[in-house]
Parts: structure tokens; sequence; C-alpha cells
């Protein structure tokens, strides 16, 4: 009897095929006649060409299927599609021209309380806002490209943004010029991973309230004011790239009120500021790569209990800054490359402690204007002053056993 | 003209302050970008041997060589010359012997290790400052027939720029830190050659920080291609300025 089962797997498995549909589309007319008769399950395979489509609502699970890439063109007046079905497919198509208005969130592409939709495979050029998913669950958005022509904050959407959705995954896609290239904002349990976020007038990534999300293999570069994220927990953030957030207002990643989070194995490259915390508590900064910024690491003082542990300083100009006499948080077995000390015993780690804050840095906070001295013998003649005897700086702020030798040893770029 | 100075670059060619002094140069920049895995650190090493070595030598060497060649320099006068002759053929001499020793100095290791726009800027502003040094030191010199008087002035020019005068401004800085002082760190940097060499080379090397700050005035005008010219003219001024000066005093002096 067990025999049969396999067979019978088999036999219905054939005949699946044959109940879903599959048509061939040339035309915006017959787009929109096919949606009105397609059944859940049918395939629509649309061919090259310009499609003029406004607001056009799929409420059934087909798959649209591009082949070619035809162009959706929104020309302005509106959004291009409206999913309101589970288990729709949106791929290998090209969207353009979405209406702006400051009203409803224009999108290419909206998702609204769905689950399983999978948009993969598109391109994305002078949308308002790109892909826009909302109370939607289970979504994957892969392999998308997103670009926008940015004016100013107000007339640009972001590139993907989703809103209150769990179990998303936004993988391989590549966002430039919009307003955030990705928001997130009560989004749970979502993994981002292996994006490009370039060239964003805002945050290159943008999330508050989105709780247990990883986001692993993104490259962030030239944002507006870089990173921030925000009122979040458990968040775990590995092997990113933060690199060249340059701007008075610019960090590789801004932390606000971020807790039981862990960041590691990033690279900050050219920053103005690395990554700022205010309001941190509990996060595990390990294995991350700080070269070439302007202040790598800047702590205030209402962070606790947070470990440094095994990062590498190089070539910054301020290695850590902080608001405070007071400092709560752990800082060990770090590398600083403007480490003077000495390793007798041969263990790697130095044998006397490493102070980050310098005077100078300290100075340059209360008055900007003495960082026209930066570098000079009077400057560094203050910070050999304070290493001896520090009073301006905060005295428990230090690393007791730095690192001889950098840990990761990547060449810099 | 060409004939005196020939004489000249002869002679300071020979001295083995200018040989050593090279030599010095070359060993320091070997050691740095070769201690250093990363070059852009080599070059900030580089930047404090330029702000503080190079200035001192250039001051003190140019000084006491005029000092020493006081009596060549009254010999010449009897011969039918020129004062004008006489007094820029020293100093090109002087500014000659040292600009190529800096040249090889540091100009090559830099060229070899670090050939970028920040390289470029460090050598452009090293000679500059070079220049400028040497100026001051023959101003110096034709100030007082004392040798001791003139080295000891020479060295004051030093010390003040060098360490005195940031001094100063940091001072000013913390006791009107309630004003806004933007427009004044430009007129600060531009009244000392060692700030505006200093500062040309740190737009670049240190741009990310500098973007940091609020209130973008600094960076503004010294990240400009104008801010560039102008301080790269006010760094000349500051070498024509003292030569023309010293050769003003040196025409009408009862040698």
């Amino acid at each position: 009897m067990k025999l049969i089962y396999p067979f019978l797997i088999l036999l219905v498995s054939s005949f699946l095929p044959a109940l879903a549909a599959n048509y061939e589309i040339h035309n915006a007319e017959e787009l929109v006649r096919v949606i009105k008769i397609a059944q859940d399950g049918d395939v629509l395979e649309i061919n090259a060409g310009k499609y003029l489509i406004n607001g056009l609502l799929i409420e059934k699970e087909i798959n649209l299927v591009g082949k070619g890439f035809p162009v959706f063109d929104g020309q302005f007046k509106g959004e291009i599609l409206t999913i309101k079905a589970s288990n729709v497919t949106v791929s290998g198509i090209r969207f353009e021209h979405v209406g702006v208005t400051s009203v409803i969130d224009w999108a290419a592409v909206k998702v609204i309380e769905s689950e399983n939709v999978i948009i993969e495979n598109n391109q994305l050029f002078d949308c308002y806002f790109g892909i826009y998913l909302s109370a939607s669950n289970k979504c994957i958005v892969r392999n998308n490209e997103v670009e926008g022509i940015a004016s100013n904050e107000q007339n640009t959407g972001n590139g993907i943004h989703s809103w209150k959705c769990d179990s998303l995954l936004i993988h391989n896609n590549t966002v430039r010029n919009h307003r955030d290239g990705f928001y997130f904002e009560f989004v749970t349990n979502s993994k981002v991973d292996s994006n490009l976020s370039v060239n964003n007038i805002r945050y290159g990534l943008h999330f508050m309230f989105s709780h247990r999300n990883s986001y692993s293999y993104n490259v962030f570069e030239k944002n507006g004011a870089g990173v921030a994220v925000m009122y979040t927990r458990n968040v775990d953030m590995h092997h990113n790239t933060f690199k060249n957030n340059w701007g008075s207002a610019a960090y590789g990643i801004l932390l606000k009120d971020i807790t039981d989070s862990h960041i590691e194995n990033n690279t900050f490259d050219k920053n103005t500021v690395g990554i700022l915390m205010e309001g941190c508590n509990r996060i595990e900064v390990n294995h991350n790569g700080f070269r070439s910024n302007g202040v790598a690491l800047r702590i205030q003082a209402n962070c606790e209990e947070n470990n440094l542990k095994n990062n590498d300083f190089e070539n910054n100009t301020f290695d850590i800054a902080t608001n405070g006499m007071v400092v709560q948080n752990l800082l060990l077995n770090n590398y600083w490359d403007k480490y003077e000390g000495y390793d007798l015993n041969k263990d790697g780690l130095g044998d006397i402690e490493y102070r980050p804050v310098n005077l100078f840095s300290t100075l340059v906070e209360r008055m900007p204007q003495v960082m026209m001295l930066l570098r000079s013998f009077t400057a560094t003649l203050l910070d050999k002053i304070e290493k001896v005897m520090p009073s301006f700086t905060p005295e428990n702020l230090m690393d007791e056993y730095p690192r001889m030798k950098p840990n990761l040893h990547e060449k810099i770029a | 003209m060409k004939k005196v100075l020939k004489y000249v670059l002869y002679d300071i060619l020979k001295n083995r302050f200018v040989i050593g002094y090279t030599l010095l140069l070359l060993l320091l920049s070997f050691a740095f970008f070769g201690f250093e895995v990363n070059p852009g650190k080599g070059v900030i090493s580089l930047l404090n041997i330029n702000l503080i070595v190079v200035p001192l030598v250039s001051i003190i060497f140019a000084a006491t060589n005029f000092y020493n060649s006081y009596e060549f320099l009254e010999l010449l006068s009897a011969q039918p010359l020129s004062r004008g002759t006489i007094f820029f053929s020293q100093y090109l001499g002087v500014c000659l012997s040292l600009s190529l020793a800096f040249l090889i100095g540091i100009g090559l290791p830099v060229l070899f290790f670090e050939g970028t726009m920040v390289g470029f800027r460090l050598v452009l502003t090293g000679l500059l400052l070079t220049l400028a040094y040497v100026s001051m030191a023959f101003w110096a010199s034709v100030l007082t027939s004392d040798k001791a008087k003139g080295i000891g002035i020479a060295l004051v020019i030093w010390f003040y720029f060098t360490i005195v005068y940031d001094g100063l401004v940091l001072t000013l800085f913390l006791s009107l830190s309630d004003y806004p002082m933007e427009k004044a760190t430009i007129i600060f940097s531009l009244l000392n050659p060692t700030d505006l060499a200093r500062i040309l080379v740190l737009i670049k090397l240190d741009v990310s920080a500098l973007m940091g700050i609020t209130g973008a005035v600094f960076q503004d005008f010294f990240g400009s291609a104008k801010g560039v010219w102008i301080s790269l003219t006010a760094l000349c001024i500051w070498f024509i300025v003292p030569v023309f000066m010293a050769f003003k005093k040196f025409s009408n002096k009862d040698l």
C-alpha cells in the first residue's frame, strides 16, 4: 500500500501545471483584460514593449513575468502596481515614472496586507517610492535595481520601504538616489542582506521599532547622512560596509536607543563619524575595522554596558570621542594604531593601557574652530601632557590590554 | 651674477652640513614609509618633519651661512658688482641648495611611495616653507652684525611660528569661545607660514574629520580651489616680503 504514495504524488503533481493557465501579453489593454479573467496560480508572460499603466490593482494570486524587460510607465500620474493578494510574483519588469504627491506614498509596486509575495529581478527608475510593503509578511524582495532622480528630501520617496511587516527577505537589491535607500518601520524577524545603497539624499538604511532583524553583507556608501537606526532591540549587523559618508551630520551608522544588539565584522571606511552611539545599552561591538574616519567611534555618556572588543582602529583622525567623564562601557583587546606601548611577555597584548580619547578632540568638541590646530606641534604637546596626567579626558576610558597587531589583516582599499 | 652664484652654490653644496641634511631627510623618509604599512601614516610623520625640522634647519643654516660668508661679501663689495647681485647670489645659493636637499630627501621618497595629490602638496608646501624661512633668516641676519644676536633672532622666529603662535591662537580661542570665530580661523592661518603649510596638507589628509565641523567656513575656504590659490599666494608672500625687506636693508647697509 505504501508503494502507491509516490505514484500518487507524481500523478497529482503532473496535473498541477495544467490547472494554471499561461497567458502571453503584448499590450496594456490585453494585460488589464487578462488580469480580469485570470485565476489563482496563472502565469502572465509579459513581452517587451511599453505599457502605460496607472494604479493596476492585483487581487488574485497570479504571476507577472516580464520577458526582455517590458516597461511599465506610470506617466507621473500615480501608482503603477498595487498588490492586495498573497502568493503574487512580479519579476523581470522595468517600472518608470511614478507620480509625486505628498498625500499618498505612491510607489512603483505596493504590497498591501498580503503574504508570500515575491518581487524579483525588476528595474525601477524615477519612481517616487520604489517597492512599498505595507502590513505584509513573508515577502521576498530580491535582485532589484532601484534608481531615483533625487532632487530634495521632500520630493523623493524611499527606495525600498516596509511598514509593519514580518519575516521579510530583502536580498541583493541596489538602491540609488532616493531619500532613504531602505526604510523599515515596525518590521520584525526579517533578513536584509547583500544589498547596495548608494548616493541617497538622507539615509542609506533607516529603521525604527524593527526588532530581531539581521543585516549582513550590505554596502552603504556616500549617503547624505549615512545610516540611522533607532528605538530597536535585538539587531544583528555583521559584515556590512559603511563608507565615504561625509558631512557635518553624516555617520557611518547612527545608533539611537538600540539595545541588546550585535555589531560585528563590519567595515567603517572614511566616514566623518564611524559609529555614533546614543542611549545604547548592551551592544556587542566586536571585530569591526575602523579605517580613515574623522572620529571612529563616538559614545555618548548615556550608553551603558556596551562591549567593544577586538576591533581595529587604523588611520582615524580621532579614535574615540565622548561627551562626559563617566564611562560605563568596556574596551578590551582592540588594536589601536596610535598605541605606543610595548609587549614584554610576547602574548600579543600590550602591557600598558591605551587611552583613546585625547585632549585635543575634547577641545574640538567644545570649540570647533580649534580644529585649525589639528596635527600642530601645540596640539601634540597638549595630548602628550594629558596622557601623562589625565584631567580633562575620562580617566577610566581605556583599553587595558590593547592588541599589538590588527585582528583583521585586510589591506586598505 | 651667474658667476658669483656659481661660487656660492659650489661652496654650499660642498658643505658637509647640507649633505648631512639631505641624508637625514632621506633616511627619515624611507624609515617612515618603510615602517608604516599604510603610506598615509608615513605622510603624517613626514608632515611633522616638514613643519618642525625643515624650517629649523633652513633658518639656522641660512643665518649661520650668511655670517660665515660675511668676509666673502665684503670682498665682493670691493668689486664692481651691485649690491643686488651680491645679495641675490648669496640668497639664491642658499635657497637652491636647501631646496635641492629637500627635493632629494623628501620629494623623491614621496614620489616613490605616495605619488598622490597629498604627497604633491606635502612637497610643494615644504619647498615654500624652506624659501620662507631662508628669507626670514636673511632678514634677521642683515638686521644685526652680531652673529650670536642674528642667530638668536632666527631661532626666536622659528620658535614663535612653530610653538608660540599656535599657543596664542589657542588661548585666544579659549578666552573668546563665546564669540563666532569661524572667519578668524582663516585669518589666523594665513598669518603663519607653518600653519598654512600644515592646513594645506591636512585639508586633503583629514578630510573626513574636517567635514565634521559645523559651520563649514574653514573647510569651505581651504577645500575650494580659490582658497588653495589664496593660501599658496600667501605662502609666496611669506618668502617674497622678508627677502625684499632684507635686500632693502642690505643695499643701504654699511658692511
